[in-house]
């Protein structure tokens, strides 16, 4: 009995959802670059590597379990923390209208005590924190984190993503490239060998996909949970037997910056679901 | 403390440590494609090999190679590698013994992992500070691949 009731409920989740997944399979899942040195011919988001149930979960604002982290983000963005006696609020007012057009374009150089430096929605979150707000910093990976990242991240849901790589990122992006294409761990291999060199064929029952990241952070299946894309790296290097850079470090960031760029023009889809 | 000192050094003693007349991975030496002699001195045996070839803390081969003639015990073989039926008739011992050691050697661009070799590798942990395989472990591998014979 638990069975038939199981099935009747995806079918009658597919019925529903599987328009939605259709509609956002023709609009944008897939880019040509613009860039003619671009290192794609076709720009693909890890979207359409999933089974047309997952992409239902996705499409599906009431299933997607993301938004259930939104939610606590956006109260969280009201609530007054730290010795300064602000939220997020008090400075940026509506998230709508004081987050847009930040999902698209992290992680970007900002300027913090008269240096430029690269940061990405995480590390920005947590200066405004503790420099403006005289608030504790949040831990990479912790409710409040991905929450407020979801909820900053998804005001630009739809937008194409457009990372710049001009001028004082570019060294960043070289070192993000670097990574990309350098050999890691017990079984030496880079990120491009299964993501540029076999995107689209299996490993074992994996389908592989070209590692893109907009829909970050992500529900992901095998977490039963929402995670970072820095957790994701960090899943990545220890699955080839590699130590892994820190979440939130230089290493990390400038990879972010790097695939943000692989990925450039797809729509931001955060919070996404995935394997 | 001690209780997790000793197996430390156990497990520092295999990873370091070969057995006599072993051939330890830094002496390996890949001649045309191939490594003539056996790495242990002893043949390997076919039974260990597919267990050792199957197995994911292992060989863990299934994860890119296809093997017909396990699909009714293995699900989902992987696709990014070539497909290994026959490659007992195609190649010598001597020839996969060589990929199975440093596929590298015969090309630096492969995603196979050099399954007997430490070094020149990067950010590995102390925990996989030794060779994916053993020297025992290789033998037995390319035995059984010997088996398999039918296209």
């Amino acid at each position: 009995m638990k069975k038939l009731i199981t099935l009747a409920a995806v079918a009658g989740f597919m019925a529903v959802g599987g328009y939605a997944a259709a509609e956002l399979r023709d609009s944008y899942a897939f880019v040509e670059p613009d860039a003619e040195d671009h290192p794609l011919d076709e720009i693909i988001s890890g979207y359409e590597f999933r089974s047309i149930e997952t992409q239902s979960l996705q499409a599906d604002d009431f299933e997607n379990p993301g938004y259930l982290l939104l939610d606590e983000g956006a109260e969280l963005w009201e609530t007054v923390d730290g010795s300064e006696g602000k939220s997020c609020a008090s400075c940026h007012e509506d998230v709508e209208d004081g987050m847009a057009g930040v999902g698209s374009t992290y992680p970007k150089m900002v300027e913090r005590d008269g240096k430029m430096v690269l940061t990405n929605i995480e590390n920005q979150i947590n200066h405004c924190r503790t420099e403006n707000m005289g608030a504790e910093a949040w831990k990479y990976d912790k409710p409040e984190m991905l929450g407020m990242t979801i909820l900053v991240r998804n005001v630009d849901r739809g937008e194409p993503v457009n990372v710049s790589i001009e001028g004082e990122a570019a060294d960043h992006f070289a070192k993000g490239e670097e990574i990309y294409y350098e050999r890691y761990g017990q079984l030496d291999m880079a990120c491009s060998n299964c993501h540029e060199d076999y995107y689209g064929q299996y490993i074992r029952a994996d389908h592989l996909s070209q590692g893109q990241t907009n829909g970050f952070p992500t529900y992901r299946f095998k977490w039963q949970g929402v995670g970072s894309l820095h957790r994701r790296f960090s899943g990545c290097m220890k699955n080839i037997r590699a130590e892994p850079f820190s979440k939130g470090g230089d290493e990390f960031l400038a990879l972010e910056l790097y695939l943000g760029y692989r990925g450039q023009g797809l729509p931001v889809e955060t919070p996404s679901v995935r394997n | 403390m001690l209780k997790y000192a000793i197996p430390g050094i156990m497990a520092l003693t295999l990873a370091t440590a070969s057995q006599a007349g072993e051939v330890a991975p830094g002496d390996v030496e890949i001649v045309d494609g191939t490594i003539e002699a056996s790495l242990t001195g002893e043949a390997g045996d076919p039974a260990r090999g597919k267990a050792a070839f199957v197995g994911r803390k292992a060989g863990n081969c299934l994860a890119c190679h296809l093997v017909t003639e396990l699909l009714d015990e293995q699900q989902f073989h992987g696709e990014v590698g070539p497909p290994l039926d026959g490659v007992g008739e195609v190649y010598t011992a001597a020839e996969l013994r060589a990929q199975v050691v440093n596929s590298k050697a015969a090309n630096p661009y492969t995603i196979m992992p050099a399954f007997y070799r430490t070094s020149g590798l990067n950010r590995v942990p102390e925990k996989f500070a030794g060779t994916i395989l053993t020297a025992q472990e290789v033998e037995d591998i390319v035995a059984y691949l010997q088996t398999l014979r039918d296209e």
